[in-house]
């Protein structure tokens, strides 16, 4: 054979090696972070605002005692349950506070969705509150701002793409099982977004706001090294 | 030179083949080890509550990414890998009609069983026909199947709403997860009995998948291919 041809070839393979950036730890963080930034930027590409997670029957609801609680601090944060209200503010025409009332008094969803943690565990559980999308209405929202972010009483807080907020099945849940929110799944008020991870439905909510930018601290686990985008 | 060997070298791997071989070979080492971090952060495949373990930890010897953060970080920068050297490997030998010395096909049905009692049990050697014979053919289509499913099956773990429809071949988030961790099973397998082979057969085979060129081919090269 013709050293030639062979060296020809070889070379042929080299893009191969560049793949062997993945081994020096400065290149390594920096192409990982690309490669994470470009699979939530096609996430956020093919996410379909109508389109709906699956929704399932009452027979396929795992009873509310075998509903995991999922926190990453405590499950009952101090809260002043009589005076509570959510704290809207940010691009929005009528900032303030909202009490439950005004929130429940929005047209009701109830729906039996699948729940799912990055961790790979799953839950169909049933859940009910009023549509995002709907509470924006109320507020009087931007129609062109292109995040919320929210924070809790137990420090969490979390931030949110307007497409999947506005997706119908997003909801200010206020209702598990058709009861009111007990304070581990998040009382008195959580988010519910069936086409979201579980990190990215925050619980205890206390402030929402309507922004175009995102604020350096935006998404508690994301912010750790989770996906921001965090959408199913 | 082996005595049914024959004089002229060949051109058997074509740059796509090895090119598509290198980066997934890579990106299967990647996903698995990152994979198998993933798996320990949930290692079962039934409800929450209760929770029933596998495996009480996946040794982190095996794993990659330190944390279930890192291992996704991984899983979800290597997936584009896999895919792209897939999806050049699958084109690339479509386009060039390589793909036909590598597809099992009926007529290599009959041929299975005489290969595996030379490599098993030391019955006579059948005579080669071709770049692959009838068991590295089933071999090498079951894993690029398992690949594909592979693929699939992730996609649906990843984006179970957006991808119901496709969800629902698999069964859903949850078929899916199981049908991905067999399919990584089989290519597991797989891995093993490859390297063995590529160790007996020597020096101008383990050349050819850098190079192309097979020096010695047990079978006489096909005209267009030389």
């Amino acid at each position: 054979m013709d050293p030639r041809v062979t060296r020809r070839e070889l070379l042929k393979l080299s893009p191969v090696l560049l793949l062997g950036a993945f081994a020096v730890p400065v290149l390594r963080d920096r192409l990982i972070e690309a490669g994470v930034a470009w699979s939530d930027a096609a996430s956020g590409a093919i996410f379909r605002p109508r389109h709906l997670a699956p929704m399932f029957a009452d027979g396929d609801v795992v009873p509310f005692e075998r509903f995991p609680y999922n926190g990453y601090d405590v499950l009952e944060p101090v809260i002043d349950f009589d005076r509570w209200a959510l704290t809207v503010g940010g691009a929005v025409r009528r900032s303030g506070r909202y009490m439950l009332d005004q929130i429940r008094a929005l047209p009701k969803v109830t729906q039996n969705t699948r729940h799912i943690c990055v961790e790979g565990w799953d839950a169909i559980g049933r859940f009910g509150g009023a549509r995002l999308s709907d509470f924006l209405d109320l507020v009087g929202a931007d129609p062109r701002a292109r995040f919320i972010t929210v924070s809790c009483a137990d420090d969490y807080y979390e931030s949110l793409d307007m497409a999947t907020v506005r997706q119908p099945q997003s909801l200010l849940c206020y209702e598990m099982y058709d009861r009111p929110l007990d304070r581990g799944h998040g009382a008195p008020l959580r988010l519910q977004l069936p086409t979201k991870l579980g990190y990215k439905q925050a619980k205890y909510l206390m402030t929402l706001d309507v922004t175009d930018i995102l604020p350096a601290k935006r998404s508690y686990w994301g912010d750790q090294g989770y996906s921001w985008h965090g959408g199913l | 030179m082996a005595p049914s060997a024959t004089p002229f070298p060949v051109y058997e791997h074509p740059w796509v083949v090895r090119f598509a071989h290198w980066t997934n070979a890579s990106a299967i080492t990647v996903l698995t080890l990152s994979g198998l971090r993933i798996f320990g952060a949930f290692p079962s495949f039934g409800p929450k509550i209760p929770q029933h373990d596998l495996i009480e930890a996946v040794p982190d010897a095996i794993t990659l990414g330190g944390w279930l953060g890192g291992a996704l970080q991984w899983h979800f920068t290597f997936m584009w890998v896999f895919a792209g050297g897939g999806l050049l490997y699958v084109v690339g030998q479509l386009a060039s009609g390589h793909y036909r010395t590598v597809v099992f096909t009926k007529r290599d049905v009959m041929g299975v069983w005489p290969v595996a009692r030379h490599y098993f049990f030391f019955g006579p050697k059948p005579a080669a026909t071709g770049t692959y014979n009838p068991l590295q053919k089933l071999a090498y289509t079951t894993v690029i199947l398992l690949g594909g499913l592979l693929l699939l099956t992730g996609m649906v773990m990843y984006k179970p709403a957006q991808l119901s429809s496709l969800g629902l071949l698999f069964g859903g988030y949850h078929g899916a997860r199981v049908v991905h961790f067999l399919a990584m099973c089989g290519i597991l397998a797989f891995i093993p009995g490859h390297l063995v082979m590529v160790a007996l057969h020597g020096w101008d085979n383990f050349v050819s998948i850098f190079t192309g060129w097979k020096r010695h081919p047990e079978y006489a090269p096909l005209e267009k291919e030389q």
